[in-house]
């Protein structure tokens, strides 16, 4: 597959002539914390793939933005959104972790404002392997035309454990997590306003999704939840929630199917057999019928090891 | 400054016109090549279970069953599962053992694209009996290797073998794995990680062979072989080999069936 190596100057103009942005709506849940929040549903030509939440946080001297949405479209109109409330240059895109709802807008972003990517150590590799899969998946669902010279940047930064980003009087505080919704998910506290951007390690309303490990993702609960924060900002779902409370539900989520799946496993039901057996969730998920039998498949083949 | 991007090339998805064309294209150069263009016959010797839709394209539960032929003097010597639109559609042979009566065989598998899925029961008079599924799935082979690269590498031929009793004794290995395909571009290094997966696996009761497998790249990572067999009592040894020349092997006392004649 051939790879590309392009000059600031020429990407800049690529992105600023290849895509007209599409209005973003930003919502200030806090002061100088913008939330864009996504549609819960799968990338369609529709919603140009404007799926997962994306954020900025304005400091003094610089603005981050938090996961620059699923499409070279979003990116760009991103970047009008961040404009369109301040001249402070966007410093630093920051992945939640991998997946291509939330990296594949950062082309324009970085284009636009030569940004630093920062994410988890693990995620470049993670990424890199998955980056052909990830662009040939958002080629077929959102059309040839909006995914033309879409691209997938990974991060020039790492972080292993924690970092802090000062945006001017303004820190962030970033923590990579072990593997849970995948083996790269880091989240970004905003100390000044206790705003979590808690990434796909909370899902709302949309039907949790197991790209990691279910036992891993368990496991970390008390300590996410015990993050010192006043709300969050979901990977999906409305743009903020209250914490911890929110995030009660998709852990009741993924005890219980993590219950199912073993008393499936414990009687001798093989793989094929527990995914029809598994029942869906109780509740108000949204794409159930898409995400509950690919999470038992995760489940079964990770937890028949026990 | 130089970052690293990458673009989607133009033609990177396989059209999807004349698909059905396709897949009678896949099946009759499989039979001309495979199996030298002998005749088969489609028969209840041998049945396929697979999902119509795939929930997970990287592993897609296939389930074998093969029924006793109606003259006694003949068995099922030689089963070939062919997924018609992999890259390598080959997915697994086994040889099943002459006295271990094994009747069904589960395991997974990476499915690339819409595709027929066929099984091919060879008979100890040579005559092959074939049977054919549909699965909706696709990317599963170029699909990500694993969802913790590091963990699997970690416990890299780590095995575990399950049984169960009951009417119809079944045990089923697990192998640790990352099964990789070779199919996936490492965008850092745009170099394509090596194909590193199980090509061969032996599981015996004591001396008397009960499955042999010879497996490509279309089986999915940590490779999971269930099968219902007649226990001789004897304890199970399994022996693997990858190709990079890993060998891992281990026994287990048998479990079950024991109770029986
Ligand atoms: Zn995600």
């Amino acid at each position: 597959m051939p790879a590309t190596d392009r000059t600031f100057a020429a990407a800049a103009a690529f992105w600023l002539f290849a895509w007209p942005a599409a209005a973003l709506d930003p919502k200030e849940v806090a002061p100088g914390v913008y939330v864009i929040a996504g549609a819960v549903a799968l990338a369609s030509p529709e919603n140009e793939g404007a799926i997962a939440n994306i954020g900025f946080v304005v400091g003094r001297k610089a603005v981050a933005a938090i996961d620059p949405g699923g499409s070279a479209t979003v990116g760009a109109s991103l970047v009008e959104a961040v404009r369109s409330i301040t001249d402070q240059p966007i410093r630093y895109v920051i992945y939640t972790h991998m997946h291509p709802d939330h990296v594949l807008g950062a082309a324009p972003v970085v284009a636009a404002s030569g940004a630093e990517v920062v994410g988890h150590a693990k995620l470049a590799s993670a990424l890199a392997a998955r980056a052909e899969h990830y662009l040939a998946g958002a080629r077929d669902a959102l059309g040839d035309e909006a995914t033309d010279g879409l691209e997938v940047v990974l991060p020039d930064r790492e972080v292993a454990a924690i970092a802090t980003l000062d945006l001017g009087d303004r820190p962030l505080s970033l923590r990579a997590w072990p593997t849970a919704h995948t083996d790269n998910d880091l989240t970004v506290l905003d100390e000044r306003t206790g705003t979590l951007f808690a990434g796909d390690l909370l899902f709302t309303e949309h039907l949790p999704v197991i790209d990691g490990s279910i036992t891993g993702w368990l496991a970390l609960e008390a300590e996410l939840t015990s993050l010192p924060a006043a709300r969050a900002v979901p990977g999906h779902g409305p743009a903020t929630v209250d914490w911890p409370a929110a995030a009660a539900a998709q852990f009741g989520y993924l005890a219980s199917l993590a219950d199912s799946v073993r008393a499936q496993i414990a009687k001798g039901a093989g793989l094929a057999e527990a995914v029809e057996a598994v029942p869906p969730p109780a509740g108000n998920w949204a794409l159930v019928e898409t995400f509950h039998r690919r999470n038992v498949t995760a489940a079964f083949t990770e937890l028949e090891w026990e | 400054m130089l970052r690293t991007h990458m673009a989607v090339a133009a033609g990177l998805l396989v059209a999807t016109a004349g698909l059905a064309q396709a897949e009678s294209d896949a099946w009759s150069d499989i039979v001309a090549d495979v199996f030298d263009g002998r005749a088969m016959q489609q028969s209840d010797i041998v049945t396929l279970e697979t999902p119509y839709r795939a929930e997970d394209a990287a592993t897609v539960p296939v389930t074998m069953h093969f029924a006793p032929p109606e003259d006694a003097g003949l068995r099922v010597e030689r089963v070939t599962l062919v997924i018609d639109e992999n890259p390598a559609p080959i997915a697994a042979v086994f040889e099943l053992g002459a006295d271990a009566g094994v009747s069904r065989i589960d395991t997974r598998v990476r499915v690339q694209s819409y595709t027929n899925v066929h099984l091919v029961a060879e008979l100890s008079d040579g005559s092959l009996h074939m049977t054919e599924t549909f699965v909706k799935a696709s990317g599963g082979c170029s699909a990500p290797m694993g969802k913790d690269p590091e963990a699997a590498m970690a416990n890299l031929g780590l095995m575990k073998l399950r049984q169960f009793d009951g009417a119809n004794p079944e045990a089923q290995l697990m192998i640790r794995h990352p099964n990789n395909s070779g199919l996936q571009m490492d965008q850092l290094t745009r170099h394509y990680i090596p194909a590193h997966f199980i090509h061969s696996l032996t599981i015996a009761q004591g001396d008397a062979p009960i499955l042999k497998m010879e497996g490509g790249i279309s089986l999915s990572e940590d490779p999971s072989v269930r099968f219902e067999f007649e226990p001789n009592g004897e304890p199970i040894a399994v022996e693997a080999q990858d190709t990079e020349g890993n060998v891992f092997s281990e026994n287990w006392p048998i479990e079950v069936g024991r109770s029986g004649t």
